[in-house]
């Protein structure tokens, strides 16, 4: 290791927010059709932080107990995705999913798997917007329902791949006309960072190319 | 006349893919940019433009705030929302302030049939 001093210039973080855009808008019109309810997005935030930072952006606004859908990628470069949303809004979350079809009774059993299969559609379907943008398949672990305090999630983070900073990424969502908000976040180490930072420059270089019509 | 085009977009990769692929399709047309809503209704109000493309998610207000306010000052500017945000609320609202929507990431496809449509427009009297 070079002491971890991997840096992206304003472009590349430009060209990189710019993609997270894409996949996670996409990705919320995938959970506005589950939900039937708008779903609204802030703008990413992209920064490069050290695990503990990056677990206190989310946690320390958080002193609810939190529920969190993990995903891992892996590929030309990986990472952990996470869907996090505050404990009391899960129910909430699965009903909107299921909508009447299930019973008030039925839905605490029915949470677990409605939960993993929200957060596969929303991870998945920005993930595998950027993996094609990027033209780099991604292969997505299962997802994995967590619960816990902030420092639990703290754990989650701090525990992820080689030690150093790490890439940060993460969007609020909300569900306009229900009492739903949460987070998307997305973490990669360095190693992951240099090879994304390779095909970030390409995908630019791509889209400059005046020769090639539909590259982004 | 010179046309001249505003793209609005807070990615300095988005406004430069939007700007190619207009040039393809519409090589005369002036283009000028700005990268948030406050920017570009001070740019309009200096000197007015006759095409507006607007991405939707950005800081500050949003593209579709930035298309109504454009809108009532412009009541026949032809005006295209950017976003790869296709939820029925956002076409529904694109639509309701009489602009385009426009998928991203943008292509020459894309946009074509709103500059074309836009390229009629401005040659109709107003």
């Amino acid at each position: 290791m070079t002491g971890g001093s991997v840096e992206l210039d304003e472009l590349e973080r430009d060209a990189l927010t710019e993609l997270v855009n894409i996949g996670v808008s996409r990705a919320a019109a995938s959970l506005r059709k589950m939900v039937g309810e708008q779903v609204l997005l802030s703008v990413p935030s992209v920064e490069i932080v050290s695990r503990a930072v990056a677990a206190s952006l989310i946690g320390e606004r958080e002193i609810e107990e939190l529920v969190a859908v993990r995903q891992d990628f892996s590929g030309a470069f990986s990472g952990r995705a996470l869907l996090i949303f505050p404990h009391a809004n899960s129910l909430e979350l699965v009903h909107a999913v299921l909508g009447d079809a299930v019973g008030a009774d039925e839905l605490p059993s029915m949470e677990e798997e409605a939960l993993a299969e929200t957060g596969n559609i929303i991870l998945n379907g920005c993930l595998a917007t950027m993996a094609n943008m990027l033209r780099q398949p991604l292969v997505m672990s299962l997802p994995v329902v967590l619960r816990g305090d902030s420092p639990h999630l703290f754990e989650v983070i701090a525990e992820f791949g080689s030690s150093g900073p790490v890439l940060f990424l993460y969007i609020n969502f909300s569900v306009r006309e229900r009492d739903i908000r949460g987070y998307i976040a997305m973490l990669m180490d360095l190693p992951s960072l240099e090879a994304l930072k390779l095909l970030i420059n390409r995908f630019i270089a791509h889209v400059m190319d005046d020769d090639v019509n539909n590259a982004i | 006349m010179t046309v001249t085009v505003l793209i609005v977009d807070d990615s300095k990769l988005a406004r430069i893919v939007t700007g190619k692929k207009l040039a393809a399709l519409q090589p005369e047309w002036r283009r000028l940019e700005a990268s948030n809503a406050d920017e570009a209704m001070a740019m309009v109000r200096e000197s007015p433009v006759d095409v507006a493309l607007v991405d939707y998610n950005m800081p500050g207000r949003n593209g579709l705030e930035l298309a109504a306010e454009l809108r009532a000052l412009w009541p026949t500017m032809p005006i295209a929302v950017t976003t790869a945000n296709v939820q029925d609320e956002i076409i529904a609202n694109t639509r309701a302030v009489n602009a385009v929507f426009v998928a991203k990431p943008v292509t020459e496809e894309g946009l074509s049939s709103f500059v074309a449509g836009a390229a009629l427009r401005l040659r109709m009297p107003s």
